[in-house]
């Protein structure tokens, strides 16, 4: 199974060398190309524009994380019941949840954002009733369409994979749920997405390395993500390589955090290896 | 002999798939500190008979009468039946413990939560209590050292084990066995069946459906041979084993010995 290759190849990467183990002479050798680098990175380039800027970095990276912790937290509480009812839903809204995902798999996220902010979010101002209502001053701003847009992308992606684990959890766990009288609410909650969540985890952390990489797109629809921030700054400082190298980097460590994050998850519940 | 009351009562029990009719018209009583074993050929319906006791499988005619209380049945439209009142059914299942062929653990779980499970969450015992219970039970069939292990880390014989301790924690009115040592390496079985043997001779009320004639013919004090849908000879072991009358039932026994 894919979602068994997936797993031992997330451990693989994600597995943190032991104290003792770490000083081996092929870490040495790369720590010191890593020091050479970063040596020559800080005396070839210029860095003097980094005081300046830094607090709108931190401000970027703050709304890049926003964008990302709620796009995935949102997408994925739609995402379980887009998973649930293509494994056990009645036709209707199986196809409905088919067609979601498919058309959301199917399409760039960049044409979805701009189709709502330029095209639905152009529709808004014209009809009074939502000029007047509570939540104008939000549609107003770039950001909501960014969220919507994250959201239903990582609904669709995720949805797919819930469907896959909502399925791959044995008949029987469930059925033993049953035969000790739970009700089916309950073996849901008990087993079945617990379970299912657990069996996802691994694809699921990939997915939301990808969400991380996906936020840069609403820098497209004016909002200010950290990607946005290093943007201007190359605008202002004429400089091409430094700001853009820093925005590595800050994507790098993000990352790193996210897969750290998550394997302290997937460890919480030992499974048994090959 | 004194009269024990009746644990379960099953009438004239049918179960059809589709065109196949499985079970063709099988009672069965079992009264209070009975164990049963049924036993019988591959395909002839001993498993759906037990998964029918619970409502696993839903019979397709016949009732179902656990302590007195009949399951409530009505038509689902398909020329079947549907239990007519679920949490009936779920109240009923939660006092029937049920140890599956293939253990049926919880993975996500380890071996006390998967105990303490169906207590806390579906009767509602206190977790302290259900912890202490849980600990006693796991004691008994050799698996307290492993309480804290996760079902994928134990040998197939100490994950039925853990099974059994999960079905007895419910305090089950009867214990249903489906085939509990058929998916266990041969040296792993004795283990299992040293535990459930001893549950035997507690008088605990037992219906299981078994491979393990030997075993059968030890524990139970009644053993019913199904063959095509029905119950072709049923009797105390001595009876069964010792002098059985019909064709079918000699060429079973002939065939396994």
């Amino acid at each position: 199974m894919t979602s068994e290759d997936n797993t031992i190849g997330a451990m693989a990467l994600t597995e943190l060398p032991d104290r003792k183990g770490f000083l081996k002479p092929h870490r040495i050798i790369l720590m010191a190309i890593a020091a050479v680098l970063v040596f020559c990175a800080a005396w070839f380039m210029r860095w003097d524009w980094l005081p300046e800027y830094g607090w709108r970095l931190a401000q970027g990276v703050g709304v890049t994380l926003l964008m990302l912790v709620s796009t995935c937290i949102l997408g994925f509480l739609f995402a379980v019941p887009l998973g649930l009812v293509q494994v056990t839903g009645p036709w209707p809204l199986k196809m409905l949840a088919r067609g979601f995902c498919t058309v959301i798999r199917g399409t760039p996220l960049l044409l979805q954002l701009w189709l709502l902010y330029y095209g639905l979010g152009s529709l808004f101002p014209q009809f009074p009733a939502i000029r007047q209502s509570f939540l104008w001053p939000y549609l107003r701003e770039a950001w909501p369409y960014g969220v919507a847009a994250l959201t239903m992308s990582f609904a669709a992606y995720e949805g797919e994979v819930m469907r896959g684990a909502f399925a791959g959890v044995p008949a029987g766990e469930l059925e033993a749920g049953r035969a000790y009288g739970m009700s089916r609410w309950k073996v849901f909650r008990r087993i079945w997405l617990p379970r299912a969540i657990h069996r996802a985890l691994p694809t699921l952390n990939g997915e939301t390395v990808l969400q991380l990489k996906a936020t840069p797109l609403v820098a497209t629809i004016t909002v200010i993500d950290v990607y946005a921030v290093v943007s201007k700054i190359r605008q202002m400082t004429y400089l091409t390589y430094e700001p853009l190298l820093l925005l590595a980097l800050i994507y790098l460590c993000l990352t790193a955090i996210l897969v750290v994050a998550f394997r302290a998850l997937e460890n919480k519940i030992p499974t048994r290896g090959a | 002999m004194t009269v024990r009351a009746e644990a379960i009562a099953v009438d004239n029990l049918h179960k059809r798939f589709g065109p196949l009719e499985v079970l063709k018209g099988v009672s069965l009583t079992a009264h209070e500190g009975d164990v049963i074993a049924i036993i019988g050929g591959s395909g002839s319906g001993k498993s759906t008979f037990l998964r029918c006791i619970n409502m696993l499988e839903l019979p397709s005619a016949g009732t179902v009468t656990i302590h007195g209380e009949t399951i409530a049945m009505k038509k689902d439209g398909h020329g079947g039946l549907m239990p007519s009142d679920r949490s009936q059914v779920q109240r009923i299942r939660s006092r029937l413990g049920m140890v599956f062929q293939n253990f049926n653990l919880w993975q996500h779980m380890t071996i006390l939560q998967n105990v303490i499970e169906a207590p806390v969450h579906v009767l509602g015992v206190p977790k302290a209590e259900a912890v202490e219970r849980a600990e006693a039970l796991l004691r008994r069939v050799g698996l307290h050292e492993k309480r804290d292990a996760y079902p994928a880390f134990l040998s197939g014989g100490q994950q039925q084990r853990a099974a059994i301790a999960r079905a007895l924690a419910v305090q089950p009115h009867v214990m249903l066995f489906d085939e509990p040592t058929s998916a266990l390496d041969p040296e792993l079985v004795g283990e299992v069946l040293a535990v459930i043997g001893d549950l035997a001779k507690e008088k605990r009320t037992m219906i299981l459906v078994t491979h393990e004639m030997k075993f059968a013919r030890n524990v139970a004090n009644h053993i019913v041979f199904l063959a095509n849908g029905v119950i072709e000879e049923q009797g105390t072991p001595e009876a069964i084993f010792g002098a059985p009358k019909s064709e079918r039932l000699k060429k079973f026994i002939s065939s396994i010995h």
